[in-house]
């Protein structure tokens, strides 16, 4: 198992440490919904160290990483940052990534700890031309900073104008002393920034962080956190709303699919789709009190089975049962009806708007 | 009061035992969102599945250390199961066993045989 820089720290401060897919990781400190709630209403500190970053660079980076994603990267400005899927010729998603552009010819690919090895693998077979990559993973220390605080937190200790960074945008500088590549990005659906920065830094950067934001009343976030706040907000978790048999347009990430840049891995297939509808389609749903859906449960429709809960949880900000599965498209209209059988039991439950949770804009 | 290996608390009045989890499972499950109870008159026996605890994070089951009929389930935990994570031996109580057999109690373990497990 891969420890991060930040274990002691962790310990120190009372987390419960689990496996995350062969990293030991924080999953909560004190309670998973006070954390969620510190978040929305205030500021916390993650831990991602787990997170893989990529560079890809070269003379013909930019042809290659247009043809591995789906998004137009060449329509993005320098410095600016797309969350993008990476699939395959059959359409199906490898994972989900950031893709930061420095210039077109120095990229940072950011993606997800579990798939650190078969994304290298996968971009590797891809590769064409003057081009290279390279896995820093190990070696980069990931820390995000979100909530409302998050800004005023993270501007005690840079000298970078945080307010002109704009959202899914990035800068490079200092943070307490330790040169970071900052962005405004996030998985909470809050405001806030993500630093990377080198590994051997980690207690140094993450103790100012602390520090800087003891009297506004920051708080450490595990990842059980994490997942009930990216799910409030609808953000797709690889390998369960989305994986190696799901389409961006069956995950209803259609506005991520740049048909108009020409050809990509995948493209074809997206297309048929998007012109002649899929057998499924994402959801969110509602049910109401009584027990939670969670991944893998079946979805019901007159009692047959119709799709399956791709993730579910208690909504710590709404008080609700809230979770994300595939139906068919006929069963995917808002205010459908639907049940999801858990432990043998049917519970009715409510297609509704997605996000869940949306934050208001000041 | 004695403990079971499932990390419950069961505490004989006369004959009826009110059962709990213990304070060290209600930690290691995190916040209690939905507990799922027998209902008043079914009878139970001991190590049944009687029902279900879910957290934020998991779902685990409930079971019955004991024999006997459930006389009462504590009803304020529906709208309030935080009290699970706030009092686990007291205000989280979860049901109410009148036990077959009050002798089945010896069978559960002491303190200090469950302190023993949680190490």
């Amino acid at each position: 198992m891969k420890k991060t820089p930040l274990c002691s720290v962790h310990e120190k401060l009372g987390a419960r440490m689990i496996d995350f897919s062969g990293w030991y990781m924080p999953v909560q400190y004190s309670s998973i919904i006070e954390e969620h709630n510190a978040v929305r209403e205030n500021s916390g500190l993650f831990d991602l160290y787990h997170m893989g970053e990529f560079w890809l660079t070269g003379k013909d980076a930019l042809k290659n990483v247009q043809k591995i994603v789906t998004q137009d990267i060449e329509a993005i400005s320098d410095r600016q940052i797309a969350y993008t899927p990476m699939c395959r010729p059959d359409g199906t998603i490898i994972d989900d990534l950031l893709v930061y552009r420095w210039n077109e010819y120095k990229f940072l690919l950011v993606v997800n700890a579990a798939n650190i090895d078969k994304d290298f693998a996968w971009i590797k077979s891809q590769l064409e031309g003057e081009v290279e990559l390279t896995n820093d993973s190990d070696d980069t220390g990931l820390i995000a900073i979100q909530g409302p605080n998050a800004e005023a937190i993270l501007q005690k200790l840079t000298r970078q104008r945080l307010k002109s960074i704009k959202f899914y945008w990035f800068t490079t500088g200092k943070a307490a002393g330790v040169e970071c590549i900052i962005s405004r990005t996030g998985y909470t659906g809050e405001e806030g920034f993500e630093l990377y920065y080198p590994a051997e830094k980690s207690e140094e950067l993450w103790n100012a962080l602390m520090e800087a934001g003891k009297e506004l009343g920051i708080k450490p976030i595990g990842l059980g956190a994490r997942d009930t706040l990216r799910l409030e907000a609808r953000l797709m978790l690889y390998g369960n709303d989305i994986n190696d048999e799901t389409t961006p347009i069956e995950a209803n990430l259609n506005w991520t699919v740049k048909f108009a840049k020409g050809a990509f891995n995948g493209s074809d297939v997206m297309k048929e789709q998007k012109e002649n509808g899929t057998k499924k389609t994402i959801v969110g749903f509602e049910l109401g009190k009584g027990p939670a859906a969670r991944h893998g449960y079946p979805i019901m429709k007159d009692g047959k089975a119709v799709g399956e809960v791709t993730s579910g949880t208690m909504s710590p900000t709404l008080k609700k049962n809230i979770g994300l599965g595939y139906v068919p498209p006929e069963l995917s209209k808002i205010g459908t009806k639907l049940d999801i059988e858990i432990r043998g039991k049917n519970y009715p439950a409510t297609v509704i708007e997605t996000p869940f949770y949306s934050r208001k804009r000041s | 009061m004695k403990y079971t290996k499932e990390h419950e608390w069961a505490n004989l009045e006369g004959d009826t035992a009110t059962v709990g989890i213990t304070d060290y499972a209600a930690n290691q499950l995190g916040d209690v969102v939905f507990v799922e109870m027998p209902g008043v008159g079914d009878s139970v026996g001991k190590g049944d599945t009687i029902g279900t605890i879910e957290s934020v994070k998991t779902v685990s089951d409930l079971y019955s250390p004991l024999t006997g009929e459930i006389v009462a389930v504590n009803e304020e935990i529906e709208s309030n199961p935080g009290l699970v994570n706030e009092d686990p031996h007291g205000k989280g109580w979860l049901i109410k066993i009148k036990l077959s057999d009050p002798k089945e109690m010896d069978d559960l373990l002491s303190e200090a045989d469950y302190k023993a497990i949680c190490e």
